[in-house]
C-alpha cells in the first residue's frame, strides 16, 4: 500500500505555496467501508493529503535535509463532503517558516466551492533523534516526480523547480 | 513599543488560538500548563504566533530551559540546586521563580509560566529589539 493522498501537483511555487489535486474514487478501497452504500472520503484522509501537499512545501524549502513530521492541528473545518467523483484541489501555503518547524494554513475545494480549510504545524526534528533522515533521499524525489512536481513547479526566483543537488549528484 | 495592554492582548489571542480557550479564561495569573492546558507541543505554537505578532525572534530556550532542567550539574534527585537556581534566573529574568526556589521540584517547573510571565517576557525581547 502507497500512502498518497495528493495525486499530482498542479502548482508548486517553492517557500510560498503549493496546489494539488486529489480525485476521489469508488475503486479506492476505503469507501466502501465508509460507510458501506453510503461512500463519504473520512475527514482524517482529506486532512493527510493537505498535510502532504503542505509538508512537502515545507521539504522543498529546506532542501529536503530537515525531518519534517506534523506535530499539531490548531484548527480545522469541514463545510461538506467530499464523495466519489470529486476532484479537490488542495492549496497550502507556507504562513510562516523557522528552524526548529513551520506553519501552514490550507484549503480544500470541490470546484469553486470550500470543502475545508486546515491550519498545520509541522515540527523539524532536531538531531538528538537517531534517525538522521525520515525517508531515503530517494523516496522524497520519486514522490515529488511522481506528484509531477518538477514539471509545473518553480523555484524562489522564478526559475523551473529542479530536484536538490545532494539528491541528484 | 506596544503599550502593555497592546502586549497582553495580542498574547491573549495567540494563547486562544494555539489552545482554544476562550477570551476571559486568559488572566495574568492563569498558568499555561496548569489553567490552560497548554502541553509542550503547544508551546512550539505559541512561539510561532508570538514572533509573528511581534515579529521578533524567539529561540526556544529562552522560555522553556530545558537544558538547564536536564543538567545534572543543576538538578539533583528531581531538585534544583542553588546554583541551578541562579542559572534560571539569569535565564529567564521575567519569571517569578522565588515560589519555585522555596520547593524547586523539576516536574513543578513547567507550571510556573503564567500569562503575566509571558507578557513580561514579550515585552522584554521588544525592548531588546529597540
Amino acid at each position: 500500500m502507497r500512502w498518497y493522498w495528493i495525486d499530482r501537483f498542479i502548482e508548486f511555487e517553492s517557500g510560498r505555496y503549493a496546489k494539488a489535486v486529489k480525485n476521489v474514487s469508488l475503486a479506492e478501497e476505503y469507501l466502501h467501508d465508509h460507510f458501506p452504500g453510503y461512500p463519504v472520503m473520512p475527514t482524517s484522509l482529506v486532512m493527510e493529503g493537505l498535510a502532504q501537499t503542505g509538508g512537502l512545501l515545507v521539504c522543498e524549502h529546506t532542501g529536503f535535509r530537515e525531518k519534517v513530521v506534523l506535530a499539531k492541528v490548531p484548527r480545522v473545518v469541514f463545510y461538506c463532503e467530499a464523495i466519489p467523483g470529486d476532484s479537490l484541489i488542495y492549496t497550502a501555503a507556507l504562513d510562516y517558516i523557522r528552524d526548529d518547524g513551520a506553519m501552514v494554513t490550507a484549503t480544500s475545494h470541490k470546484g469553486s466551492k470550500l470543502q475545508a480549510e486546515i491550519e498545520i504545524m509541522f515540527a523539524h526534528l532536531n538531531g538528538e533523534h537517531h534517525a538522521k533522515t525520515l525517508f531515503e533521499p530517494e523516496a522524497y524525489l520519486r514522490m515529488m516526480r511522481m506528484l509531477r512536481a518538477f514539471e509545473v513547479g518553480h523555484a524562489a526566483d522564478g526559475s523551473p523547480l529542479r530536484p536538490p543537488s545532494q539528491l541528484v549528484g | 513599543m506596544p503599550t502593555k495592554e497592546e502586549v497582553f492582548e495580542k498574547v491573549r489571542g495567540a494563547l486562544v488560538e494555539a489552545l482554544g480557550v476562550d477570551e476571559d479564561e486568559v488572566t495574568p495569573q492563569a498558568t499555561l500548563v496548569g489553567d490552560l492546558g497548554a502541553e509542550s507541543i503547544d508551546f512550539l505554537d505559541i512561539l510561532f504566533r508570538l514572533q509573528k505578532a511581534f515579529n521578533i525572534k524567539i529561540p526556544d530556550k529562552e522560555l522553556l530551559p530545558q537544558d538547564i532542567l536536564t543538567n545534572p550539574e543543576y538538578v539533583v534527585d528531581g531538585r534544583v540546586t542553588e546554583v541551578g537556581i541562579a542559572e534560571l534566573r539569569k535565564r529567564m529574568p521575567f519569571a517569578d521563580l522565588d515560589n519555585f526556589a522555596a520547593n524547586p521540584n523539576v516536574q513543578d517547573f513547567a507550571n510556573l509560566l503564567t500569562v503575566a510571565g509571558m507578557c513580561r517576557f514579550v515585552e522584554s525581547k521588544l525592548v531588546a529589539a529597540g
